[in-house]
Order: C-alpha cells, then structure tokens, then sequence
C-alpha cells in the first residue's frame, strides 16, 4: 500500500508505537520563542530536568513581544536568553537579530523536505511548505522534546487537496488559503495532515507555500504539507550546496518524500481557483469568508500588514504596489512589520520602505505584536481591523476589536479608502 | 491522579477557542496560577458569568471542537488550577486535547447524541458527573435524575493519566 509524505517521514523517525494509532517519532528540530518556552523552561528546572537533548537541534527566537514592552516580558526574554546561553543554544535570535518564527527560521534554512519539527505554536504548520512534517505543541510536548528530542502523535491521516485552474489576476495565496478553510470549515481536517497540490502550488514561490501552509491550522490541521520540488531546493541551496554535488541531487534525494501513487487518502479534494475573488473574513472564525467586494464600504480603523502569515518579502512587495504614490485614508492608521531583519532590509533596497512611509504608514521591527494584541499595534474596544495575519478570533488583536482577514493587496487597498476595499475596486 | 468527579458547568456552545478559555493577554504569565482568576473571562454565551458560574466546578461539559485555537497548554493550566481536570465533548482540537493527557487531566469524547441527551436532560439542573476511572464509567446525577454512561479512553492516555503526564512518563520511558 502507498505511503503519504508524512507516512513516509514517520517511518524514518517512529521510535515506538506506545499504544493503537500513537506513534513517538523523534525530531529533527525543537523552535522555541519566548511565550511558551519559558513556562516550559522553568518547569524542566523545578523538576530537576534543566537538561536538552541536542543544543545544535533547538533554535530559539524573542519575537512575539521585541523589545520587551514591560517587566513581565522582559522576564520572559530574559529566561529565554540565560537558558540558550547556559544551554550552548547558538541558533539563538536576540532583540536586534529577532523575527517572527516561521519567517526567520526558514529563511535560515532550518526546515527541510523531510523533517520533524515541532514548536510551541499552533503556526508551526507553516514549515509543512518545505515537504516537512511540522506541528504546533503544547508546552509539555515541548518540554519532553527539548528534554528528550522525541514527540508523541497520533499516526497521520492525509486530507489531499489539489489546487487547480489559473490564479485570477489578483488572487493571492491568502485567498487560496482563506477559500479553501471557508469551504472545508475550521474542524474540517481536524487530527489530519493536508497535502497541498496541483499546479497552482507547484507555480507558487515558497513565499507563498508558506503562507497557505501556515493557515492549515485554521482547519485544524496538524500540519500542512506541499512536496519538495526544485523551487524547494532552490530555496534552501545556500544551506545546502555542501551536501549535495548539484541541485538535481538534493532534488532526488528529498523526491522521497513525494507521496506514493497509490497512497491512500483520508479525503481527497479538487479545486479549482480560477474564479476566485479577493476574499476577507467577517466574524470571529477564520471559515467565516466572503468576497470583500461584499462587505465594501464598511469602515475600518487600522490596517495591519505583517505576521507569520502575510509579513515576508512578497507580501510587502504586493502591499506597496497597491499604495505606491498614494496616501492613506485620514481616518485610517496602516502598521507595518515586516517579519524578519532581512526582509526589513530587503524592503529598503527595493524602496517599499518608503513608499510605505511616503503613504503615511508606520513601520515596526520584525515582531508579531498586534498580530496577538500584546504590542504594536493593539486594537481599541469597538474598532475594525483589516489584517494579514491569520486569526480573527473574538479579542485577538485587543479586547472587543473585529479583525477581518485579508491578503496584503486587500489590506493596503482599505488603507486607502479607509473602509474594506478589494485593489480592482480602486 | 487527579480528580475527575464534581460539580458540572454546561457549556452550551461549540468551538470554543484558547483565547475564550484564557485570553492571549495573560501568556505574559509565567507560572500556572496565574491564569486561574482570567478562566473564561471572554467567553461570549447568554446568561453566562464567570464569576459565578465557574464557583465550585470541577467538570464541564460541552459541544464540538472544544479548545480550538492556539497551541497554548495555558488553556489546561488555567482549568487545572481551578480544580477542573475533565472536559466532556463530543471532540476537542486536537493540540488540546493533547495538553489535557500531558498534564495528566482527561478531556473524554463521548458521542455527540449523547452529548446532547445529557445537555436536555441535565442542563437546567445543579448535576454533578462521577468518574469511575477503572471501570471507565460517569455517572450523572442531578436532584431526581442520573445516567450511567461508558468512555473509552486509549490505553497510551490512560498511562499519561496514571503517570501524572508525559513529562514523567517520557522520561521513564526513551
Ligand atoms: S505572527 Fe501571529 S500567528 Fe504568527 S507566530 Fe506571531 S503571534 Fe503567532
């Protein structure tokens, strides 16, 4: 019988199968940030535990709240920072260094076709765009993987979904992403793992692999998956170039972890995207998706563009075409972070940090801050967001704000308008 | 092991995420008793008051895809520190229901029929669940009511409950 990819990786990694359909696997990669690692850290230390498996495996970020807004964040950082040091952690990202985890750990090259990764985040699922079985955590998984390099999970079933048709002018993977969690609903592949295909991926930059893959959780998945293919290995050559003696090589050797022709599937799905309109979100659950053109005209206090979702190079880029030589809407505030320092640096090389600033943004270092409300950014009681990011949850962005989910070129169309907007409309 | 018996609060909704069982805010936090006062502070349900409802529980009962959300094992915490260590629903997020077993608590799926058998018989009355952890069995009783009911759980979660959570039971095990 066939094997889907993340069959294919556990059978590479399962160290037991404790019980019917639970299989531990061990890891190729512990990602820790500071909220959730330090409840982890000190309970490791109160239990006697202060141990890691393999310090070269954990890569460690301050990101959620840089630089620290007050004591309590502070002390958050700071017991990140003493236990990387006394862990000999060196893929350690201080203030200064730092961006949002699933932007700055691939853009180092830390996920890979073929790897087990997980983090105490639920947006993990963002390195699945690498061919990588990737997963969100609890702290106390995420203990026992920092302690003992092995994670727990139940054995995979794949939901395959394959993407087809042209992307619309237009048409973002944000709206592909959006689409498809409005069609199959925020339980819809609950406990499975979603392998995106079709051409529509395979065209798609890994910029934008992650930002569908990063979504997978919306769905409930445990993790989303594209295969590894050339766009793949030319991503990650800089990292790789001394292990294999050409590209066609890499491609070969993680070609492994495509699925079998006859693997078998939980749900097998089609779509086709080429009608597809630019699309937002209109309540509290990200499956809650409409045509923006249907809620145009509504008014909205702040734009935000960044996050794990929608705050890489591409996304910028698409943000900017919309606003360059415009200004924004007066009764409208547009935050900016852009989620790594060299995609920061990047943006100011190609000038979209002015057009930014010229059009009357604000621009913020790499941070998730207003992405969650803690920093950044935070919404008032009563006020609209339109957002990149990828939760629109009842209090997210700040207590009693409404967030809609968009994609940069949405976003940075509402700005300028001041109410939700699609760019065509402009 | 912890306790898995008392006093029950329905909960009658479906998705209900991390940032309603403890709100994002509070992630500053760094130990588990922190959360305990801000369990459910934004949960939006009619009629429904955390200060008062939440008094004495140490059960709750639910609808679908309770716990969705964030990874966050803060939601656990924050129900562990209040004396809530089981959750009943028809089915759970699954990082959720993870946290739960790690931390040596249950969050039990039970069909959603009989679910919403208990919710029409018990809702309105002061009920209280009972578990009989060897025998795998609630029972459910209010004033001039109660109901047996049989749950499954998979031996892998049963050890995590014994062992008091997958920290200790990893460790003892690879
Ligand atoms: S950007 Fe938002 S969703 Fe992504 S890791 Fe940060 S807080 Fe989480």
């Amino acid at each position: 019988m066939g094997k889907t990819t993340a069959q294919k990786i556990f059978d590479t990694h399962r160290i037991d199968r404790p019980s019917e359909g639970i299989e531990v696997i061990n890891l190729d990669a512990v990602f820790c940030h500071e909220i959730t690692t330090p409840t982890a850290i000190v309970d490791l230390m109160e239990r006697g535990k202060d141990r890691v498996f393999d310090p070269t495996k954990i890569k460690a970020v301050i990101d959620h709240v840089t630089p620290a807004k007050d004591s309590l964040t502070a002390m958050q950082g700071k017991v990140l920072r003493e236990w990387a040091g006394r862990q000999n952690i060196k893929d350690f990202f201080d203030v200064g260094r730092n961006g949002v985890c699933h932007a700055i750990f691939p853009e180092k090259g830390f996920a890979r076709p073929g790897y087990t990764i997980i983090m105490g985040d639920s947006h993990t699922c963002t390195h699945g765009a690498f061919g990588a079985f990737a997963a969100g955590v609890g702290t106390t998984d995420l203990e026992v993987g920092i302690l003992k390099g092995i994670c727990a999970f139940l054995s995979p079933e794949t939901i395959r979904i394959k993407l087809t048709g042209k992307i619309p002018a237009g048409i973002y993977p944000k709206d592909i992403i959006l689409h498809i969690i409005g069609s199959i609903g925020v339980n819809g592949a609950t406990n499975h793992v979603i392998e995106f295909t079709g051409p529509v991926i395979d065209e798609m930059s890994m910029e934008g692999r992650m930002t569908v893959c990063n979504m997978a959780i919306e769905a409930g998945a445990t993790c989303g998956i594209c295969y590894p293919d050339m766009t793949t290995v030319d991503y990650l050559w800089p990292f790789i170039s001394d292990d294999f003696s050409s590209k066609d090589e890499a491609l070969n050797e993680y070609r492994k972890f495509v699925p079998d022709e006859d693997a078998v599937y939980a749900k097998d799905l089609d779509m086709d995207i080429s009608e597809l309109k630019p699309l937002v979100t209109y309540g509290y659950k990200p499956d809650l998706v409409k045509p923006a053109a249907e809620l145009s005209g509504e008014k909205v206090d702040q734009v935000y563009i960044g996050s794990c979702t929608n705050g890489r190079i591409e996304d910028l880029r698409e943000a900017a075409a919309v606003l360059k030589d415009k200004k924004i809407a007066d009764s409208v505030r547009v935050v900016v972070s852009p989620a790594t320092p060299d995609i920061y640096k990047q943006a100011l090389k190609e000038g979209l940090v002015e057009i930014f600033m010229e059009s009357g943004c604000c621009l913020t270092n790499p941070t998730c801050g207003a992405c969650l409300g803690m920093s950044n950014g935070v919404l008032a009681e009563g006020e609209v967001c339109v957002s990149t990011t990828n939760r629109n949850f009842n209090g997210r962005m700040g207590k009693g704000g409404m967030v809609h989910l968009a994609s940069p070129a949405t976003a940075a169309a509402s700005a300028l308008t001041g109410t939700i907007t699609t760019a065509d409309q402009l | 092991m912890k306790n898995f018996s008392g006093k029950t609060l329905f909960l009658d909704r479906s998705d209900i995420n991390t940032d309603e069982i403890i709100p994002a805010k509070y992630l500053t936090e760094i130990t588990k008793k922190a959360m305990g006062p801000h369990l459910l502070e934004d949960l939006k349900m009619d009629g429904f008051d955390p200060e008062k409802d939440l008094e004495g529980i140490s059960v709750i009962i639910t609808k679908e895809n309770f716990g969705c959300g964030s990874s966050r094992e803060h939601a656990p915490w924050a129900l562990e520190v209040n004396d809530i260590n089981l959750v009943i629903a028809p089915n759970f997020a699954r990082i959720f229901r993870q946290n739960m077993f790690n931390c040596g608590m249950m969050a039990v799926e039970i069909e959603e029929s009989k679910v919403n058998e208990i919710f029409s018989k018990f809702a309105n009355k002061e009920t209280s669940i009972t578990t009989d952890f060897d025998a795998k069995t609630f029972s459910i009783n209010a004033e001039d009511l109660s109901l047996k009911l049989d749950f499954i759980i998979s031996g892998f979660d049963e050890a995590l409950v014994k062992a008091g959570g997958w920290v200790e039971y990893a460790d003892g095990n690879y």
